[in-house]
């Protein structure tokens, strides 16, 4: 690795790069899904290759090749400085990073099990005995369940002196109950939707899920939504379970606060962000108990967002996004960094591949944990509707008005739980939902979520995020607009 | 280029060769793709990115006593396929047994369809910066701002077994995509084609720039049931989740909005839809991911579903015949229709506008998401020059709404339809579509912008 990323910096800089840096990244991954008693996918793959990031004549350029030997590296460094020239040819001003150290580590995220290293059998033996216990019960007309594990095995470079070896472990797995009945098809999933719970751990992250032992629960709970109550059309008090809220943060707090989409580097896709730079630690973004930090240290938890380094060589680092409700912080990169006059970089870059161009990224962006234990928050609750696990969400392309809906719910009346609530949704503004938020629930029901398929940028890249929540309130929230005629 | 292109061809070959060669497993398919893609992306007027990538994949699938298995590398050396051999035909051994599989297919005969062109392959990254910097001029010299991509690329892929299936494909493409920007409008156009002499980077952000100019200090107007005209892509978008109900598999899971609608009206008259990899807007190989030959279908015959497409094993567990829409085993999903044409009609977007006396006309939708998988009620945003139309014109640019719709009722809605194009979105892949006009489309709430 070493060899290759040296020739990438040498030949770069002959070529005319002012800077250069080099990523080669070796990833592994083994994709395991079973469904109505059968294995669905059973598949392994590997990808090794170079991406080369240069700036020349004051012009980004990158290219990348799986041809790692020599001559398929100089051909690679030659075309991305090539390409920075061709980018000279419509650029409006030089680019500029912010100054950064350089750095020489290697950095291995913790885990106990290597998942690789797991019998592909008992694997499938896992999933297809929560398959089993779903399908037991009666009305469940489709069962689920998927396992997915991936080794990142990457090495930077730079020309001011870099040199950084990460390797970073993967795990994730969940399982979804669906029935279909009369008009409708209900759907239960377990530890989250769509593909369960992911972190930068092992296997002991499978075990500690207990997919078999929630199975009968979530499949029971999938067939009773056919006779549950519709969620009801209004203004409520709603309580989120902290997936849901997960979810929340990442698409209202953490997709606005990327500073390359505040500077209009994604408007054609993405979109753009209502956080205009003029509202840094001025905008009342949440309430006074709202407190938001974007952290990528392990010490915040082995998250989709946690790593040692970013891939513009910056060290991880935790940056406080909402403190007491105001807005404090950006997701920033050398380049953004610089060009709002903050000292550093965030540490905030990521790429999905070798093959990809790093950009900003969430690490782990997550509310801090409340006061509240969770039956008080019930006990202390009125009437409200708890809605828990994500079914759908959509934010517009500013991130101002969003509508989600979840899985299930259930009506809380007289500081109890009551029936259950099919169908739920909520939508609202952004900074008007945040602002009334009144109760966060404490660290003992606080989880590490993990978001494995956020895509952003051309060509869309998918990358893993991490959301610590616990449940909270919300007060005066629009819901049920989703089933509205 | 020429030389490069089939020693290309013959590098592919001679690995497709030697992994069948290695192999010793009861059956083995190998799948190949190389590609070389390029992306040049502008904003603020300037370019911003510009990326280049060569890339291969080759894919291993084993078949040993019964089990399947896939694996996968991008190392082509003798080392790498052979492990990657023994990886599939090593997770296979240690799987149950897979139900229904059949045997590998012979080799198939296949209508021939072009879709490389040397034109598009040969585009060099100055190509797309100086395209790239006449847009942001026109935008500089319009006080607007201008941001989007410039793609370009071209891929060669062989499919090939132990039974003797050998089946080649190779395409090129290209794709420009804009959006200009005002202080508080925004415009925005795309196109793609194989063929990037198809494309006019510049007229697309004329078109771009006049939405936004038109939609200058946007209003705010109450949600509710509109009478709606969907441009091509935002037609596109919502259609485009409707793809997967027309698979065998998801009707026998029953997670397909058809289950028990299957011949039954739900649109209207003038909706027929037909999956087709040879229509010549389309794009696309002539195989499915079995090599399998792909059928014409008709999906939807005047508001009735009709038929639906099938991979190998669920044709035979549903007594049809394999359709040439399976994807690559071994897989959960099954298959599904790739290459959509709606049939069209007469009326362009300017005829839907003076036959209204009250709409919105939309130019792009956002974040589309299912709300209701059955009733396939679908959310999402406007974005990007959204109209209200009053009186047979254009009264100005509105604030963006967010839409709470059932696609089925949706179709049942349609007044009139625009010629089919080749449409590009952001949430489907491309297909032929017409612009639709559609009554009492439900935009439940309004955003800030």
């Amino acid at each position: 690795m070493r060899d290759w990323a040296a020739s990438a910096l040498e030949t770069a800089k002959r070529r005319g790069a002012r800077y250069a840096d080099a990523r080669v990244m070796d990833i592994r991954s083994r994709e395991i899904s079973t469904k109505n008693g059968e294995v669905g996918t059973l598949a392994e793959s590997e990808s090794l290759g170079i991406g080369i990031r240069v700036i020349a004549e004051g012009a980004w350029g990158f290219s990348s090749t799986d041809r790692l030997m020599r001559e398929g590296i100089d051909a690679c460094a030659a075309e991305a400085v090539a390409i920075a020239k061709a980018s000279a040819l419509a650029k409006r001003e030089n680019v500029s990073l912010a100054p950064e150290k350089s750095y020489v580590d290697t950095w291995q995220n913790p885990f106990l099990k290597d998942p690789f290293r797991i019998p592909v059998e008992s694997q499938i033996a896992l999933l297809l005995a929560a398959d089993k216990e779903m399908r037991r019960v009666k009305g469940i007309t489709l069962a689920e369940g998927s396992m997915s594990f991936r080794r990142i095995e990457q090495l930077f470079v730079s020309s001011i002196g870099s040199s950084i070896h990460q390797i970073k472990m993967q795990s994730g797995a969940g399982i979804v109950a669906t029935s279909f009945a009369g008009s409708e098809i209900q759907k239960r999933s377990y530890p989250n939707s769509f593909g369960g719970q992911h972190m930068l751990q092992g296997y002991e992250l499978i075990e500690s899920l207990d997919l078999v032992g929630n199975a009968q629960r979530i499949a029971e709970e999938c067939v009773a939504l056919h006779s549950a109550a519709q969620c009801p059309e209004g203004r409520k008090t709603i309580i989120l379970g902290s997936s849901q809220l997960g979810l929340q943060i990442h698409e209202s707090i953490g997709h606005p606060i990327e500073l390359d989409r505040v500077l209009g580097m994604e408007a054609n896709f993405a979109g753009m962000s209502f956080l205009t730079t003029e509202k840094l630690r001025k905008l009342k973004y949440g309430s006074d108990i709202v407190n938001v930090v974007a952290d990528a240290r392990l010490e915040h938890g082995p998250g989709l967002g946690t790593f040692a380094y970013d891939d513009e060589g910056v060290p991880a680092q935790c940056t406080p996004i909402i403190t007491n409700g105001l807005f404090t912080g950006y997701l920033t990169s050398r380049e953004t960094a610089a060009a709002v006059g903050e000292k550093r970089s965030g540490g905030t870059v990521r790429c999905e591949s070798w093959n990809r161009l790093p950009m900003i990224r969430m690490t782990n962006v997550s509310i801090n944990p409340g006061a509240w234990e969770y039956d008080d928050l019930i006990a202390d609750t009125d009437d409200a509707i708890l809605m828990e696990t994500n079914r759908s969400w959509s934010i517009d392309d500013k991130r101002y008005h969003f509508q989600f809906s979840t899985e299930i719910g259930w009506e809380i009346k007289g500081g109890k739980v009551g029936r259950m609530i099919k169908n739920p949704s909520y939508s609202g503004i952004t900074t008007e939902f945040w602002n009334s938020c009144d109760a966060i629930c404490s660290r003992g029901h606080w989880t590490l979520w993990g978001t494995p398929n956020c895509g952003k940028g051309q060509p869309q890249q998918t990358m893993g995020t991490g959301h610590g929540a616990s449940p909270a309130r919300f007060r005066d929230v629009r819901v049920g607009v989703a089933f509205s005629k | 280029m020429a030389d490069t292109h089939k020693q290309l061809a013959k590098e592919i070959e001679r690995i497709a060769e030697l992994v069948l060669r290695l192999s010793r497993a009861d059956e083995t398919e190998v799948d190949i793709t190389a590609a070389t893609d390029a992306l040049t992306r502008f904003a603020n007027n300037t370019i911003h990115q510009n990326v280049a990538e060569r890339t291969i994949s080759i894919s291993v699938r084993a078949v040993t006593d019964g089990r399947t298995a896939r694996a996968s590398t991008n190392k082509s050396d003798d080392d790498s396929l052979c492990r990657a051999v023994e990886s599939a035909v090593s997770l296979a051994r240690n799987e149950p047994k897979t139900p229904g599989l059949l045997p590998m297919l012979e080799q198939q005969k296949y209508q021939k369809v072009s879709r490389f062109f040397a034109a598009t392959a040969q585009t060099t990254p100055r190509d797309r910066a100086r395209a790239v910097a006449k847009v942001c001029k026109m935008a500089e010299k319009n006080r607007q701002t201008a941001a989007g991509i410039y793609v370009s690329g071209s891929s060669q892929s062989l499919l090939a077994n132990s039974r003797g299936l050998f089946a080649r494909y190779e395409q090129t493409r290209s794709e420009f995509s804009v959006t200009v920007l005002e202080e508080n409008s925004s415009g925005w156009a795309k196109s793609n084609s194989p063929d990037i002499r198809a494309i006019d980077p510049l007229a697309l952000a004329e078109s771009a720039s006049r939405k936004a100019a038109e939609s200058r200090q946007p209003r705010e107007i109450p949600p509710g049931r509109y009478t709606a005209i969907l441009s091509p892509s935002a037609v596109l978008d919502l259609v485009g989740f409707l793809f997967y109900d027309f698979a065998g598999t998801a009707v026998l899971d029953k997670r397909s909005c058809l289950n028990g609608r299957i011949g039954k009206k739900i649109f209207g008259d003038n909706i027929t839809i037909w999956d087709d990899a040879y229509h010549p807007l389309q794009s696309g190989p002539a195989f499915d991911g079995e090599g399998v030959p792909r059928q014409k279908v008709l999906l939807v015959d005047r508001g009735v579903p009709k038929n639906l497409v099938y991979a190998r094993s669920t044709a035979k567990k549903m007594k049809a015949k394999p359709t040439g829409h399976g994807f690559s085993l071994p897989n959960e999903y099954g298959e599904a229709p790739m290459n959509l044409v709606f049939a069209g009609g007469d009326k362009s977007i300017d005829e839907m506008v003076r036959s209204t006396d009250r709409g919105i006309l939309v130019t792009r939708l956002w974040y589309i998401r299912e709300v209701d998988p059955y009733e396939k009620i679908l959310t999402g945003m406007t974005r990007d020059g959204t109209f209200l139309i009053e009186n047979g014109g254009i009264a100005g640019g509105i604030r963006n709404f967010r839409f709470n719709q059932s696609i089925i009722e949706m179709l049942a809605n349609v007044e009139a339809l625009g010629p089919a194009v080749r449409a590009a979105g952001e949430e489907s892949f491309e297909m032929v579509v017409p612009a639709m006009k559609i009554r009492d489309f439900h935009f439940s709430e309004v955003t800030k912008f």
